[in-house]
C-alpha cells in the first residue's frame, strides 16, 4: 500500500496535476445539489397539492368560521385562491426563492423567522438525544453481541423492546410525574424558565450554545435541567434503536471467518471485536445513526407536546390543525431538506470510513 | 477512533454517558410573589390586534390591555357600567348619544385618551372590517360613514350617531365588545405603514390604556404582560403577567401543583377532581356561554320534517349524559341565550323519551332503517354526546354513521350546507341577547347565493319566517322590559320549532393556587381580569 501510494505520488508528480479526485468531489457536490433541487421541488409540489386538496379551508383558518361572505371573500381573493392551482405554486415557488415563504396564520409573522426560531429548539433536543443514544447505545449493542445469550445480551434487547414499545407520551408523563413533581430533580415542561427569558441574545438558537457564549451559567444551567427529560425520553427511542441494531450488525461480522481467522491468529479479543468486527459495522451504522437523526428531527412532536417544547414538529402539527399552509409548507421543507442533508453527510461519512467506497 | 478496548472501559463509557441524564441543577423555584403565572393553550392567538382578534387567547389579553367606553367591570359581571365613560345620554329619539370621558386617563405611551382616540379607534374597527368589525358594524356604520357617525367635539366628548334600528341598550352592549376597545391613535399612526392605520404593528404590540401592556408576545411559547402604573384603578398588585403556552392538560396540572405556575386553564373536571386533598391548589367552576346543539339541514327531506325534528328533542339524554360523559363541564340547557345573562330563558321541557320519539317519526312517516349521517368535531365530549345519540337514533330505527372533523374541516363543510345533522357549539360575540337571536332566529334571504354564514339559521337553510321580523324587533325595542319579553318569546319559538335542539350549556373549570385570589373568569372571554388577583 505504502509503496504504492509512493509510485502513485511520483507518477503524478511527474506527468502534472491529477485532477480526478478534484473532478470526483466537484463531481459529488454536483449531484448533491441536484438531489436537493429535487428533493425541494418534489417537496413543494406535494405539500402545496396536499394543502390544496385537504378538505380544511386556509380562508376559515383566518377569518374564522363566523365572518360574512364579503370578508371570506377579500381574503379569499387576498390568499390568491381565485387564481388556477398551477398559477398559485408557480407564485408560491417564485416567492420562496426569493426567500418569502409567507406569513404564517398562527402566528403572523414571516414563516421563515418561525423556523429560525422553533428549528433550533428541535435541533437541539434531537442532536443531544442521538449523541446519548451513540454514546450508549453503540457500547451496549456491542457488548451484546460480543455476550451473546448472556444476561448482558437479555438486558439490552429487553430495553430495545421497550423503547420501541412503550408511547412516549406515557413515558413522558409518568418521567415528568417522578423526576420533576416527585423527586424535584429536573425542571418541568417548557424550554426555559420565564424570568430567565431574553436574558441571551439568540446566537445559534440554541439556548446551551447561546448562554455557554454569553457566558450565563445560570441560564444555562435552567437549560439544562429543563431539557434533561425531553432529551431522555428521545434518547431512550435512539439508543434502544441503535443498540438493536448494532448488536445485530456486529453479531452478523462475528460469525464471519476473517474474525475466526483474527482470532486463531493470537489477536486480542479487544482488537479483534473493535478493529476488524466493529469498522465493518461502522459503515453500517453511519447510515442507521443518520436516520435515527433525521427522524428524531421529524418525529418528536409528542415529545414536544408533553414538555412543552417549542419545537418544530409542535410547530407544524399545529399548523396542520389550524390549515396554516406556509407554515406547513415551510416546516415540512426545512425537515425534508435536512433529512437530505443528514443523508448526505452519511453518505460523506460512509465514504471517509471506508475507503472502498470511494 | 480511539475506543476503550475492555468491558470496563466500555462500562465506564455507558456510566459516563448515563451521567448526562443525572440532574444537574435544581427544579425551578416558586413563582415571584408579584407575577401572576398562568398556564393554557395559547395556540389560537393570531393577533392581539382589538380590531382583527376574535380568538379565546387573544381576547382574554386584549381585555387586559385596551379600555373600551363601556365595560363590565369584574365587580358584576352582569351589569354594564362605565368603562371609560363618565357619563352618557342618549338623545330622545334614541339615535345619538353623548359620552362624556373620565378625565386624566392616559394611554400607556403617556399620551392623555381622548375624544379623537375614541372616534379613530371605532373608525379603525369598521374600515380594516376584519372579522369582529361586523359587530359595531350593525349599529349601521360602514367604511364611508363611521368618521361622520363618530365625532370628538372636544378632547372628553364623543358624539356617536345610531344609524341603524337599534335599542339603546343594544348599541351600549355592543360598544362594550372587544372589538371597540380604544387604541392610542398617536402611537398607532406612528407605526403605519403605507396606511394601515398600525394593522401590521399592532398584531404583535400593543397601544392601550388597560391595566397591562404588553411586553412580549411569542407565539406558541409565552405571552408576557406589563403592569401599568397609571391605569384607571391604580397599578395593578400583579406587577407582571405572563401565560405560558402548554397545549397538555396532564403538563398543566404538574405544572400547578408544584406551584411553577399560578392557574393552569385547561384542566379537565377529572384532572381537577385529582386536585382534592391538595390544600395548595383550589378548583374553580364559572358558567361558560357556550352552547352545544344539534342542528338538521332543512334541505334534508327527511330531517326537515317538524315532527322528526320534535322527535330529536326526545332522543337526547340529557340527564344521563351530564351525570357521566359531561360531568362537571356543561349542564343541560335549552335556549338559544346561556344563563348568567341578561334575559336568558331557563326552561327546559324536553327529557329522554324514546317511545315519544318513536312515535314522532312514526307519524312523520319516517321509515325504519332510514340511514342519516352526523357530523361533529374530532374531541371530547362531541364525539362521546355523537355515540349516545347514535345509540338513541338507532333504538327508534334510524340508522346514523358519525363523521368526526376537526373546526377548520367542519365549519367550511357547515358553512356550504352540505351536513345532515351536525352537532355543534355556539358562543355569544358579545353580552347581549341580540348576538344569538341573530344566530339561532334571524335569516332574512334563505337562498344560497346569499351566503349569509355566519348565520346558523342559514347554515342549516332554515328560512326562519316571522322570527326574523320578531330578532329585528327585539334588537330595536327601547324599553328593556318590552325586549325581555320579546327574548323570551323568540327563545320559546326556536325551542319549539327550529332546526335546533339545544343541549347543553358548558362549565368552565380552571384550578389555581390556594394563595392566589381575586382572579374573576367570567362568561365571554373578554371577561377575564388580571388586574384584580392578588397573591
Amino acid at each position: 500500500m505504502t509503496d504504492n501510494s509512493i509510485s502513485q505520488t511520483t507518477e503524478s508528480q511527474g506527468s502534472g496535476p491529477d485532477f480526478a479526485p478534484l473532478l470526483r468531489t466537484l463531481k459529488k457536490i454536483g449531484s448533491g445539489l441536484a438531489m436537493l433541487i429535487l428533493t425541494f421541488i418534489g417537496l413543494t409540489a406535494v405539500t402545496f397539492i396536499i394543502g390544496r386538496i385537504m378538505p380544511n379551508d386556509p380562508v376559515v383558518a383566518i377569518v374564522g368560521d363566523r365572518a360574512s361572505k364579503e370578508v371570506y371573500e377579500a381574503m379569499y381573493i387576498q390568499l390568491g385562491l381565485d387564481k388556477p392551482i398551477w398559477e398559485q405554486y408557480v407564485i408560491f415557488v417564485t416567492n420562496m426563492l426569493q426567500g418569502d415563504f409567507g406569513n404564517s396564520v398562527m402566528t403572523t409573522r414571516p414563516v421563515l423567522e418561525d423556523i429560525k426560531r422553533f428549528f433550533p429548539a428541535t435541533l437541539e433536543l434531537a442532536t443531544l438525544a442521538t449523541l446519548v443514544g451513540i454514546i450508549i447505545g453503540v457500547p451496549a449493542g456491542v457488548m451484546a453481541a460480543v455476550r451473546h445469550g448472556t444476561i448482558v445480551d437479555h438486558i439490552v434487547r429487553i430495553i430495545g423492546l421497550l423503547g420501541h414499545s412503550i408511547p412516549v407520551f406515557w413515558l413522558g408523563m409518568v418521567s415528568l410525574l417522578i423526576f420533576y413533581a416527585k423527586l424535584d430533580w429536573v425542571a418541568g415542561p417548557g424550554r426555559i424558565d420565564f424570568f430567565y427569558d431574553g436574558i441571551v441574545d439568540p446566537v445559534t438558537g440554541i439556548i446551551l450554545i447561546d448562554s455557554a457564549i454569553a457566558g450565563e451559567w445560570e441560564v444555562f444551567q435552567n437549560a439544562v435541567s429543563h431539557i434533561i427529560l425531553p432529551a431522555s425520553m428521545l434518547a431512550i427511542y435512539s439508543l434502544a434503536y441503535i443498540a438493536r441494531m448494532t448488536r445485530s450488525f456486529m453479531l452478523d461480522q462475528l460469525n464471519q471467518e476473517y474474525v475466526l481467522t483474527a482470532r486463531v491468529k493470537g489477536l486480542k479479543e479487544g482488537a479483534v471485536i473493535w478493529h476488524h468486527a466493529f469498522r465493518n459495522v461502522l459503515v453500517q451504522l453511519i447510515t442507521i445513526i443518520g436516520l435515527t437523526y433525521a427522524s428524531l428531527l421529524e418525529g418528536s412532536v409528542l415529545t414536544e407536546t408533553v414538555f412543552a417544547w417549542p419545537g418544530i414538529g409542535q410547530y407544524i402539527t399545529s399548523s396542520l390543525f389550524n390549515a396554516d399552509m406556509n407554515a406547513v409548507i415551510g416546516g415540512t421543507l426545512v425537515v425534508g431538506v435536512s433529512f437530505v442533508g443528514i443523508n448526505m453527510i452519511s453518505d460523506m461519512l460512509y465514504r471517509i470510513v471506508d475507503p472502498r467506497a470511494k | 477512533m480511539n475506543f476503550p478496548l475492555t468491558f470496563k472501559g466500555l462500562s465506564m463509557a455507558a456510566a459516563l454517558a448515563a451521567s448526562v441524564a443525572i440532574p444537574m441543577a435544581p427544579a425551578s423555584a416558586e413563582t415571584p410573589k408579584d407575577t401572576f403565572v398562568i398556564a393554557r393553550n395559547t395556540a389560537d392567538a393570531i393577533t392581539l390586534d382589538p380590531a382583527e382578534s376574535f380568538e379565546f387567547t387573544g381576547g382574554r389579553i386584549i381585555a387586559n390591555i385596551y379600555e373600551r367606553l363601556f365595560f363590565f367591570e369584574p365587580g358584576d359581571l352582569t351589569k354594564l357600567v362605565g368603562g371609560i365613560a363618565d357619563s352618557y345620554e342618549f338623545s330622545e329619539d334614541g339615535k345619538k348619544i353623548t359620552v362624556k370621558l373620565k378625565s386624566g386617563l392616559t394611554f400607556h405611551s403617556g399620551n392623555p385618551v381622548t375624544a379623537a382616540d375614541v372616534a379613530y379607534s371605532l373608525g379603525r374597527a369598521v374600515k380594516l372590517d376584519k372579522t369582529p368589525a361586523f359587530i359595531i358594524k350593525q349599529i349601521g356604520w360602514t367604511a364611508e360613514n363611521v368618521d361622520e357617525a363618530v365625532k370628538a367635539i372636544d378632547d372628553t366628548t364623543v358624539e356617536i350617531n345610531v344609524l341603524a334600528d337599534m335599542s339603546p341598550a343594544l348599541v351600549l352592549n355592543l360598544l362594550s365588545s372587544s372589538v371597540a376597545s380604544i387604541v392610542d391613535m398617536k402611537e398607532v399612526e406612528a407605526h403605519a405603514v403605507d396606511g394601515d392605520m398600525g394593522y401590521a404593528w399592532l398584531k404583535d404590540h400593543s397601544a392601550g390604556s388597560g391595566a397591562y401592556k404588553l411586553k412580549s408576545w411569542k407565539a406558541n411559547e409565552l405571552v408576557m404582560l406589563e403592569a401599568f402604573d397609571k391605569f384607571r384603578y391604580g397599578e395593578p398588585p400583579m406587577k407582571r403577567v405572563v401565560i405560558r403556552h402548554v397545549a397538555e392538560p396532564s403538563a398543566q396540572r404538574l405544572l400547578l401543583e408544584k406551584g411553577d405556575v399560578d392557574a393552569a386553564m385547561e384542566l379537565t373536571s377529572d384532572q381537577l377532581k385529582g386536585l382534592e386533598g391538595n390544600a395548595d391548589v383550589a378548583a374553580k367552576s364559572y358558567p361558560k356561554g357556550y352552547l352545544m346543539y344539534i342542528a338538521t339541514n332543512m334541505e334534508h327531506p327527511i330531517l326537515s320534517k317538524p315532527k322528526v325534528r320534535d322527535a330529536l328533542h326526545y332522543v337526547v339524554d340529557y340527564k344521563g349524559m351530564v351525570g357521566s360523559i359531561l360531568d362537571g363541564q356543561y349542564k343541560i340547557h335549552q335556549n338559544f341565550w346561556p344563563s348568567g345573562m341578561w334575559a336568558a330563558a331557563t326552561e327546559a321541557p324536553y327529557s329522554y323519551d324514546l317511545d315519544k320519539a318513536k312515535a314522532l317519526l312514526a307519524e312523520a312517516g319516517v321509515e325504519e332503517g332510514t340511514k342519516i349521517t352526523i357530523d361533529t368535531l374530532n374531541k371530547s365530549p362531541f364525539k362521546e354526546v355523537a355515540q349516545n345519540v347514535q345509540a338513541a337514533l338507532g333504538k327508534i330505527g334510524i340508522e346514523s354513521e358519525i363523521i368526526l372533523s376537526d373546526g377548520k374541516t367542519l365549519w367550511p363543510k357547515y358553512r356550504a350546507r352540505k351536513h345532515e345533522l351536525i352537532i355543534a357549539r355556539w358562543g355569544p360575540d358579545y353580552s347581549d341577547p341580540h348576538s344569538n337571536a341573530d344566530a339561532f332566529a334571524h335569516n332574512p334571504d334563505n337562498r344560497f347565493e346569499a351566503k349569509l354564514t355566519g348565520k346558523l339559521t342559514w347554515r342549516n337553510a332554515w328560512d326562519a319566517k316571522g322570527l326574523t321580523e320578531l330578532t329585528n324587533e327585539a334588537a330595536a325595542a327601547s324599553d328593556p322590559a318590552k325586549r325581555e319579553e320579546l327574548y323570551a318569546k323568540l327563545q320559546k319559538m326556536v325551542r319549539e320549532d327550529s332546526p335546533f335542539t339545544i343541549m347543553f350549556q358548558a362549565i368552565g373549570t380552571f384550578g389555581q393556587r390556594s394563595n392566589v385570589d381575586g382572579f374573576v373568569n367570567g362568561v365571554t372571554s373578554d371577561q377575564a381580569y388580571y388586574w384584580t388577583v392578588t397573591k
